[in-house]
């Protein structure tokens, strides 16, 4: 039985922050669940992917975050308890029906996850998704610990329920993967199947209805504010005269800090956890009794803003800081010793940090970026692209994968990265923009989240370059999970359809499309060229799986080669390819036979035929 | 029971998440509070890995740069390039085996000699114990062992204050059964290793 799904109220066990919402949830009764993964959320849906094959809870991998959002409030509004998650660039996508599900509401508690990526472990930006709840009008919940990420997710589905409004829970990463003890409480039972009740004055947001609920919906966070005053979430540790207001992370940095300062006696925090709408009165209350305010939250000034606010109609004209040069940056993330000297700073303590060992005789160390793996079909693509391009005054527009690691040398294939899809998009407008050559690549998974309707516009606007679809048959860099175009048989799971990208392609009125297998390289350089030479939209399927994914399934079994003694040192496969599999050894190519998956890629570009299997 | 902040640093596949998931475990069996923190993501591509893990009274689940009071290092140039996360009072207990980077591992980037790095973290840091780790860990029966042989250095010089007995149990617990017997054996000789000082 999964771990999380064991009905033994209780029991301690260590979790990673993302596992304790999974469980969270299934406490909750959860019945439906959907999303698209995103680092650093992808633990929370894969746990509940494994248990929904095991349970009646409903559980789908959509196609994109618009779709998760749209197929979870219908469930919402069928009476289910629905969770959706995704990472925090995904909410953008999925922000159309998210702004308008806000007036329509839930008949069921629903709680849509975000998890944001401060200092970008994983993540083409840092945004702060608290806007979103402001601006969508939508009740938040930030936990400060992974125990209490579990509480949260249950009091989030009670709380939606009471307002009929979708609830969201923002987590940052250091929340997401961080592990500590946490206590299982009851499973409440899942209602799985609902029904719908028709309520068009509720339901289709026509403007004359949609202004009747906005007036509903305002009404609706009223009532929450209320809530909010009270919410057991929203406390203050400590007394004294000097005041902290601290969500998520810096709440812990913050209580450490006092406690190390020696100034327990004078500081009281202030810990919005249910903080929108942030409970006003409470906060007032809180700056009556304050001579000054520190604000510390990671990311923009979002409780500052509002705190300084709350100050100006309470008449207190108390100094209240958090952003500023001295103090705070929106940028990164923040520790516990920044912290602690920015307390120090700001409430005049004397404080000096521990001295700091001298490192300016360390000599240097090699850089260790991450690089694709050994036996990558990606890099076999990109080498026959360059190939296939070679001598051509070319862009190439990349996407959010595995693959974007292409644009370092010596592959050096990604030009422009903006957000999942707009390979395709950019290409159209590069296209038309430039006389320059446009060869693009996407994945498969992403290539389905939105690179299709990109190419739809290629096809009708009469765009010309050529779209590289990497399909290696899984949405490999968060882990491993389904998309539409995976075959479920081999992950064990039949009862899936699947969508033929090939197929798909033509359909759409690509005019020129070939597949290539990227490991037959000098096949694959002809393909790409003729693709390269055709006037208008061309898409070229590079179909191979995912060497890790292969190796897991046992779909691939590694053969190692070894270069041979023909070698004559022209080091083509160390300069073109760069697989981590190669070293030198006093001055000689080698091959790691322990990495080395047998790909035959390098191979291929001995000009002297040197890299051979290795001989058992 | 006082902060005690220790960093784990690896090579992604090292092993690192699951030897901070045995520590959890002990502290577990030692009845000691704890909270660890780790990246995932774009950094398994062969990046460094990196776990914090902090025992004892303390809320946060990070440590700032100059405050591990101990730094486990997988691999002897990532150990230290973290040596910024330590101070005079830091015990070090690192892994001799070299993994080369790949622009090293082509004869393009720099990488210290592993004696001048056991001098460097000597001088600077409270205390050094370096062993092959890899070595240790082919003996046990897996190159994939590394990490429990450092484990076992790591609760021999006693910093964590941990017993070698909770440690096992938390072994026991954590890894697959059938890896159990080698792993222990990875533990002992780690442990032992430590003891004789640096191999």
């Amino acid at each position: 039985m999964h771990k999380l799904l064991k009905d033994s109220p209780g029991e301690k066990i260590m979790l990673l922050g993302n596992e304790a919402i999974a469980r969270g949830a299934v406490e909750a009764g959860v019945a439906f669940a959907t999303t698209y993964p995103g680092t650093p959320s992808s633990e929370v849906s894969l746990n509940l992917f494994q248990m929904s094959r095991e349970s009646d809870l409903y559980f789908e991998y959509s196609t994109n975050e618009k779709v998760a959002l749209e197929v979870a409030a219908a469930a919402a509004n069928s009476g289910l308890r629905t969770f959706c998650m995704m990472k925090h660039v995904g909410l953008n996508v999925a922000a159309d029906p998210l702004m308008t599900l806000a007036y329509i509401g839930v008949t069921a508690g629903m709680v849509i996850l975000t998890a944001d990526d401060p200092a970008m472990f994983s993540s083409q930006n840092e945004q702060d998704n608290r806007y979103y709840a402001k601006f969508g009008h939508f009740p938040m919940f930030e936990p400060s610990c992974v125990a209490e990420a579990k509480d949260m997710i249950k009091a989030a589905f009670e709380l939606s329920e009471t307002l009929k409004q979708p609830v969201i829970l923002r987590t940052t990463t250091r929340i997401n993967h961080s592990n500590a003890f946490v206590t299982f409480g009851d499973i409440k039972a899942r209602q799985t199947k609902g029904r719908f009740e028709r309520d068009p004055m509720r339901c289709v947001t026509v403007p004359a209805v949609a202004r009747e609920l906005h007036v509903k919906l305002l009404a609706r966070m009223d009532k929450a504010a209320g809530i909010s005053e009270s919410s057991e979430f929203n406390f203050i540790t400590g007394q004294g005269v000097w005041g902290v207001v601290a969500n998520g992370v810096s709440y812990h940095y913050a209580l450490d800090a006092v406690k190390d300062l020696g100034i327990e006696s004078k500081v009281k925090i202030l810990r919005p956890g249910f903080s929108n709408p942030l409970p006003k009165n409470k906060i007032k209350d809180f700056l009556a009794g304050c001579e000054k305010v520190l604000v510390i939250e990671e990311g923009e000034p979002f409780m500052e803003e509002a705190v300084k606010a709350f100050a100006q109609e309470a008449g207190l004209a108390i100094p209240i800081l958090g952003k500023t040069d001295m103090l705070f940056t929106p940028l990164g993330e923040f520790h516990p010793a920044m912290v602690r000297e920015k307390i120090a700073t700001f409430f005049g303590i004397d404080y000096t940090p521990a001295p700091k060992i001298d490192t300016s005789d360390v000599p240097e160390i090699a850089n260790r970026p991450p690089n694709l793996c050994s036996g990558c079909s990606h890099r076999a693509t990109f080498y026959a692209i360059k190939k296939a391009a070679q001598g051509m005054d070319v862009i190439h527009p990349s996407d959010i994968g595995c693959y974007t690691l292409g644009f370092m040398p010596p592959l050096s294939i990604g030009d422009f990265v903006v957000c999942m899809g707009g390979s395709v998009s950019t290409s159209c407008g590069f296209s038309k923009a430039t006389d320059q050559k446009v060869v693009s690549v996407v994945g498969d998974s992403t290539f389905f989240h939105s690179g299709i309707t990109g190419l739809v516009n290629a096809v009708f606007n009469r765009h010309n370059f050529t779209l590289v679809i990497l399909e290696n048959g899984i949405t490999a860099m968060t882990g491993h999970q389904p998309h539409p175009g995976v075959d479920m048989d081999l992950m064990g799971m039949p009862g899936y359809g699947r969508v033929d990208i090939e197929n798909l392609v033509k359909s759409l009125g690509v005019e020129h499309v070939s597949v290539i297998k990227p490991f037959k390289v000098k096949n694959s350089i002809e393909t790409l060229k003729e693709a390269m030479a055709f006037d208008g939209v061309s898409v070229v399927i590079a179909k191979e799986p995912c060497i890790l994914w292969a190796k897991s399934i046992k779909l691939k079994k590694p053969r190692a080669f070894e270069v041979t003694d023909k070698c004559k040192d022209h080091k083509d496969c160390i300069n073109e390819i760069a697989c981590p599999s190669f070293y030198i050894e006093a001055g000689r190519v080698k091959i790691d036979a322990d990495t080395c998956v047998g790909c035959a890629l390098c191979a291929q570009i001995c000009p002297e035929n040197a890299i051979r299997p290795l001989k058992k | 029971m006082k902060p005690l902040r220790m960093i784990i640093v690896a090579v992604g596949g090292q092993g690192n998440l699951l030897a901070s998931k045995v520590l959890g475990e002990a502290a577990l069996i030692e009845g000691v509070e704890v909270r660890m923190s780790e990246i995932h993501g774009m950094a398994q591509r062969g990046g460094v890995v990196e776990s914090a893990i902090i025992f004892g009274d303390a809320s946060s689940s990070i440590i700032s740069d100059g405050e591990a009071d101990i730094l486990l290092g997988f691999e002897p140039a990532e150990t230290l390039r973290a040596i910024g996360r330590c101070s005079a009072n830091t015990r070090v207990i690192t892994n001799t085996a070299t993994l080369p980077p790949f622009t090293v591992a082509i004869g393009k980037g720099n990488y210290p000699e592993v004696n001048e790095i056991k001098q460097i973290l000597k001088e600077k840091t409270a205390g050094l114990v370096a062993i092959d780790a890899m070595a240790l860990a082919r003996k046990a029966g897996s190159p994939m062992s590394v990490n429990i042989v450092l484990l076992g250095a790591l609760i021999q010089t006693g910093a964590l204050g941990f017993s070698k007995e909770n440690v096992k149990e938390a072994i026991k617990r954590r890894i697959k059964p059938a890896l159990v017997e080698m792993n222990l054996k990875a533990f002992d000789l780690g442990f032992e290793a430590a003891a004789a000082g640096t191999v």
